[in-house]
């Protein structure tokens, strides 16, 4: 690998995502955002909704968030990059591997990701008010689960980007986000789901799942969640599945 | 430092649609089958091609469109993956050596591919990172091609509004900034106005004179004639000729070419026509349409009209053309350049 190439093409993204930071804050974050107010303060101020249920749905909006803006942070430039404008290819020339360039684009998404993530829980402090009670016993368990959710957005945003065209972006949203989203456990935990068992199989399916099972076990452990190993597992193998798929599609997507 | 180019017997088929960076470079081939599926379609872009530019030599690559020129750059510049042959720039192997090859050439695409998430300085720059310059001389190293290119005025400004000509020169710019030994120019006045042109040929001339090597793809033979030292003719994906634009316009027989329709061509007209003195070559071409390759032009119209109404046939149309590379292409091809 040739490291000075590599952190070049990592200032690239970072220098342009600095110049866009707030139309992307905006984007990544008013959703979620709403998403919590709503729920978080007024469902629960007017009693529809237990009080408890702040604490359950923090952890699922920071996953839904980091998922979110990792993946669309990623994807849509490199959809952009790659149609007509061939943006992209003074990077596909630089003197580096085709992979490591895969890869400066999961690591660029990580950063975004991660950044993404941890805005969400003073503006979720902020938003839900008096009730919210997040726990900080578990640094290690919060890390790893950051790290890895991190990882999972930006190598799906990656698979995303080299597999979708830019007419497809609408379905993308249709069909992948929005059914990731309301299947993903994020706004109810995985163990609610045990009077619906199919549902309840079906959704491991989806990695989100592992992703907000994960903030709960960090953030709120006396919430049930999944079983800690159960879910640091199935991440660890839906980011190593992704990171290859992302790699090997960049690669085939990239030269002719 | 100075280094060549070599191919030997590259071969390109595409299974499906060529990738952007080749497009305008491919022709339909056979179809396996000849299902008309998709997947059935089969685009032969080069069909063994074997070419050598010295260091420090411009050679241009001159044929029409679809004949395997982008395809070609693509190949060389690590984008394109070639079906079969080799490829090497300064004795490297393009597909073994990739990331010790990038650093020695510079692409100047046929369609700018600026980054337009950058402003035009921001373009310079990072290229200068991505190969490893330090920040201060590639900061210096900007700012001197942004002058010499004349966009110092809008160096600061994002690229989305810039004209042709100034994406295109600042592409030029871009693939100058690390310095490179070879330069690929893809078409790199297509779309340029006559004035922007000069300029561009006179910025690949001055790169040359420091020793570097250029291929430089075009169909305007102009340019070719212009700039290049040598012209590699290029057609379906196979090289046709290649000499010095002065020996290659020499090689057609006369060098002039005269192009005649008549209402009907006859054997005794062509063998009338062979006879006249200056006349080299007769070509029928069908539908009564006749190439005369000669040594005179005009000159030679008052027989041809002779020979014409002797045997009967009326002309319909005549075409004079002076000595130039695309009588060439027409002698080898039987088309023209632009058809």
């Amino acid at each position: 690998m040739n490291g000075k190439t590599f952190f070049a093409l990592l200032s690239r993204d970072a220098h342009v995502a600095r110049r866009n930071i707030l139309p992307v804050l905006v984007q990544n974050l008013i959703q979620p955002m709403m998403f919590v107010f709503v729920f978080g303060r007024i469902m629960t101020g007017s009693g529809l909704l237990p009080v408890a249920y702040k604490n359950m749905l923090l952890p699922g909006i920071m996953a839904i968030t980091m998922v979110i803006s990792g993946a669309q942070g990623v994807a849509m430039p490199l959809i952009a990059e790659f149609q007509f404008t061939k943006e992209i290819e003074d990077r596909l020339l630089s003197p580096i591997h085709i992979s490591w360039i895969a890869i400066e684009k999961i690591a660029a998404g990580m950063i975004q990701a991660l950044a993404a993530g941890l805005v969400v829980i003073p503006a979720g402090w902020l938003l839900i008010g008096s009730g919210l009670d997040l726990s900080g016993a578990r640094p290690l368990v919060l890390v790893s689960v950051l790290l890895l959710v991190a990882m999972l957005a930006s190598a799906s945003g990656l698979v995303l980007g080299c597999m979708i065209g830019q007419t497809q972006i609408g379905m993308m949203f249709t069909l992948v986000l929005g059914p990731m989203i309301f299947f993903g456990c994020a706004y109810y935990p995985w163990s609610t789901l045990a009077r619906f068992p199919i549902l309840q199989k079906a959704v491991l399916v989806n990695p989100l799942v592992y992703a907000s099972e994960g903030f709960r076990a960090a953030l709120v452990p006396s919430i049930p969640h999944m079983a800690l190993p159960a879910v640091l597992t199935a991440l660890v193998l839906f980011d190593a599945a992704l990171v290859w798929l992302g790699i090997f599609s960049f690669d085939r997507k990239a030269v002719g | 430092m100075s280094a060549g180019l070599r191919t030997e017997e590259l071969k390109k088929v595409y299974r499906s649609a060529p990738p952007m960076a080749a497009q305008q470079g491919f022709m339909f081939g056979a179809s396996r089958g000849g299902r008309p599926e998709k997947k059935d379609v089969e685009v032969v872009a080069l069909a063994g091609l074997t070419f050598e530019v010295q260091p420090g030599e411009i050679l241009g690559l001159l044929g029409p469109n679809g004949a395997g020129k982008s395809t070609t750059v693509g190949i060389l510049t690590t984008r394109i993956r070639p079906t079969g042959g080799r490829a090497w720039v300064g004795g490297r192997d393009v597909w073994r050596e990739t990331v010790a090859v990038k650093h020695l050439f510079g692409v100047v695409p046929q369609r700018p591919n600026l980054d337009f998430a950058l402003t035009a300085r921001e373009i310079l720059t990072f290229h200068g990172a991505y190969f490893g310059l330090p920040a201060r001389e590639s900061q210096q190293r900007a700012a001197e091609l942004l002058e010499r290119f004349q966009l110092a005025e809008r160096a600061d400004q994002m690229v989305r509004g810039f004209s042709g000509g100034m994406m295109q020169r600042l592409s030029i710019a871009r693939a100058l900034m690390h310095d490179p030994a070879v330069l690929f120019l893809d078409e790199p006045t297509v779309g340029l106005d006559p004035q922007t042109r000069l300029v561009v040929w006179d910025l690949i001339r001055e790169f040359n004179r420091r020793g570097k090597t250029i291929l430089l793809t075009t169909h305007n033979m102009d340019e070719a004639d212009a700039l290049c030292q040598r012209i590699a003719i290029i057609d379906h994906g196979r090289m046709i000729a290649c000499d010095s634009p002065a020996a290659l316009k020499a090689s057609v027989p006369g060098g002039w070419l005269i192009r005649l329709r008549f209402s009907h061509s006859t054997p005794e007209l062509a063998e009338r026509l062979r006879a006249i003195d200056g006349i080299r070559e007769v070509r029928p071409s069908g539908d009564g349409a006749v190439d005369l390759y000669a040594d005179r032009g005009g000159a030679l119209i008052p027989a041809v009209v002779g020979a014409a109404s002797t045997a009967g046939a009326e002309i319909h149309d005549v075409h004079l053309s002076e000595p130039s590379l695309e009588n060439l292409f027409l002698l080898h091809t039987g088309r023209g350049l632009r058809e």
